[in-house]
């Protein structure tokens, strides 16, 4: 048991001007686990950068220059502030107030040159409810924003997916503000990138809010990925749930899990927990994981954090092999089984199936044919 | 016809301050169709000839062989010895988390079949097997052995044996950590897959108690990582009365 120094989670300096951020030297603690130097390039002003565009237009989702955009989000930091000011394009998703959308809306993200900044605004109007997908293309680098509005009582599920080049840059700062008895469900799927910089946030702008932070990152190789949370609670009756798996494998790959809760004085009844999972699938990769909670009221519900990182279990392969399942195949089930709670989350099948066969190829696990999980799913529909 | 034959077989346990020999010449020969006791005190070493007999990695043969039906066993990975018919039915069955026990009980099934199995005679034959068992139908949709109580742990065990039907099963220690009721189904279980199949059936055990249901044709008492006697099933009735303590190195 050791004991961390207390860390004040607040206030965080916001800005739109740049220089108002020191450039980072490394010995920030927001900064002490990054490569600096993959990332310093989005410290300074990049001449000739594009924008990152939406690939296609939809009844939802727009190219539009950043004019039109006039959320009231601010940066947190340097690479975002400067992303910020240079950016001329926005990409916006428009969902209409009182809309219940069935069918997922695909977001295609794609940059422009070698250096693209980003700026996604995402409204959700009140009452409506939304699945939104992001596919992240990261064959250039990429930094900006991602700024989430979930008006009164909305729903908005959204999968982030990061893939792409082993040698791409990325940072991408998310932002969601939820409305009254809104519901935001955000989970960031990260598979590709070299060095990948993530730091959803999630604040209330109303009570009865609810914030579902999922997220699901395989490194191998030399990939860095750097996922950093910031709740913050200051309504009263809002929830936080934040769940992140992680698995790791490759000779240097480094992955870092950072969970900065904050309960406010007045955010009375909160109830919120945060938990990190990582599975070292080899030797060498190396797994930083930090949970930070801190109260500033006791008049809450529950507030608790879980982490743990641990290397694949060889007594799990060695009970399936020994009922006839071949190694790959039962390595294959582990993981499958260990990001399932990830998955299962987002109660959707498709997309479920979909990025476990993504992960699969990735470990160099053969997908399974005709899985055994399909027919776990009829069995039970034909009850 | 066909057999299990272990010659003369030499084992140690992996740790991390070097090896220590726990099989110490074990020589026993199983016959399709027959019943097996092993029967010994604790740390003699007989749960590890059931994980070497499985194929786990902690433990190595230093020497002796294994052959299923004249087929060297001991040069097989733990999954082409499921396949070619052996069935570990374990004392401390591992949770793995994720992973459904239906999803498992069909991947194992395929695997060791060789196809899948229909979806509809599969999901009956799953549900039969459960019944027998007295499980619970939402058993399946649960993680394997994932906050299952002792006594879940060893049906689910048994179900897996029901459904793979193996040529040979090792059953170690299945009546540990079981109330009577709990051992009375399990046992049934085991009866019912000797009485539908030609197997033979390795039944390693501390206590006498289980031998009550299930009867076996022989008994040998393992001490000290070896068989130190055999008999019949009267054997076990000298056991009950007397205990190990006359099989004891000391007292020899």
């Amino acid at each position: 048991m050791t004991t961390a120094p207390p860390i004040d989670l607040s206030p965080r300096l916001s800005s739109l001007d740049p220089d108002v951020f020191d450039v980072p030297t490394g010995r920030e603690v927001e900064w002490r686990f990054a490569p600096l130097t993959a990332f310093s390039r989005f410290f300074q002003s990049i001449e000739g950068a594009g924008d990152v565009r939406a690939k296609h237009e939809t009844d939802y989702v727009r190219n539009v220059p950043i004019s039109d955009v006039h959320s009231s989000w601010l940066p947190t930091d340097r690479p975002l502030a400067v992303a910020r000011s240079l950016v001329r394009n926005a990409v916006v998703v428009d969902v209409p107030r009182e809309q219940v959308i069935a069918e997922p809306i695909v977001l295609q993200l794609q940059g422009a040159g070698d250096t693209s900044y980003q700026h996604v605004e995402i409204n959700v109007g009140a009452f409506s409810s939304a699945v939104l997908v992001i596919e992240h293309d990261l064959d250039r680098d990429i930094c900006g924003a991602l700024v989430v509005n979930v008006g009164d009582g909305a729903k908005l599920t959204m999968l982030s997916v990061v893939d792409g080049a082993t040698d791409a840059v990325h940072i991408s700062g998310w932002h969601t503000t939820t409305g009254r008895d809104a519901t935001f469900i955000g989970c960031a799927v990260t598979l590709g990138g070299g060095f990948v910089r993530i730091s959803p946030s999630v604040t209330y702008a109303a009570p009865g809010g609810n914030a579902e932070l999922l997220g699901l990152f395989l490194a191998d190789g030399d990939q860095y990925l750097e996922h950093r949370i910031f709740v913050e609670h200051e309504q009263p009756h809002c929830t936080s749930r934040v769940t992140y798996k992680g698995a790791l494998s490759g000779p240097g790959s480094h992955t870092v899990w950072v969970g900065d809760v904050l309960v406010r004085r007045g955010a009375t009844g909160t109830d919120t927990y945060e938990l990190n999972r990582n599975l070292l699938l080899n030797d060498g990769p190396r797994a930083d994981s930090v949970p930070n909670l801190e109260l500033e009221t006791g008049e809450i519900i529950g507030a608790g954090h879980a982490s743990a990182t641990g290397r694949f279990d060889d007594e799990q392969l060695f009970y399936l092999q020994s009922r006839g399942i071949p190694e790959t195949q039962a390595r294959q089930l582990v993981v499958r089984g260990f990001f399932a709670e990830v998955l299962g989350r987002l109660n959707d099948e498709a997309w479920r199936d979909s990025m476990m066969s993504r992960i699969s190829v990735r470990l160099g696990l053969a997908p399974e044919e005709s899985t055994a999980e399909e027919s776990a799913t009829e069995e039970s529909t034909s009850e | 016809m066909g057999s299990l034959v272990l010659t003369d077989l030499y084992a140690s346990v992996i740790t991390d301050d070097g090896e220590l020999e726990i099989l110490k010449g074990v020589s026993l020969t199983i016959e399709s169709g027959t019943t097996h006791a092993v029967m010994g005190p604790n740390g003699s070493g007989k749960s590890t000839l059931a994980y070497v007999i499985a194929g786990h990695p902690k433990y190595r043969v230093t020497s002796g062989t294994i052959t299923l039906d004249g087929v060297d066993v001991l040069s097989m990975s733990v999954d082409a010895r499921a396949r070619a018919g052996l069935f570990l039915a374990m004392q401390y069955p591992v949770e793995v988390p994720g992973v459904s026990v239906s999803n498992f009980l069909r991947t194992s099934a395929t695997a060791v079949r060789g196809e899948a199995p229909k979806l509809r005679t599969w999901v009956k034959e799953m549900k039969e097997a459960m019944v027998a068992l007295q499980m619970d139908p939402s058993f399946a949709e649960r993680n394997v052995n994932e906050g299952f109580s002792g006594g879940e742990k060893k049906r689910h065990e048994i179900l897996q044996l029901s459904l793979l039907n193996p040529k040979f099963a090792i059953l170690d220690e299945t009546d540990s950590g079981l109330d009577v009721d709990a051992l009375r189904t399990v046992s049934e279980g085991v009866n019912t897959f000797r009485a539908q199949s030609d197997a033979g059936v390795l039944l390693i055990t501390h206590y006498t108690r289980i031998l009550q249901y299930i009867k076996p044709d022989f008994v040998h008492v393992f001490v000290d990582g070896r068989i130190v006697t055999s008999g019949g099933a009267d054997l076990a009735s000298a056991l009950e009365s007397q205990g190990y303590e006359q099989y004891s190195p000391a007292s020899a």
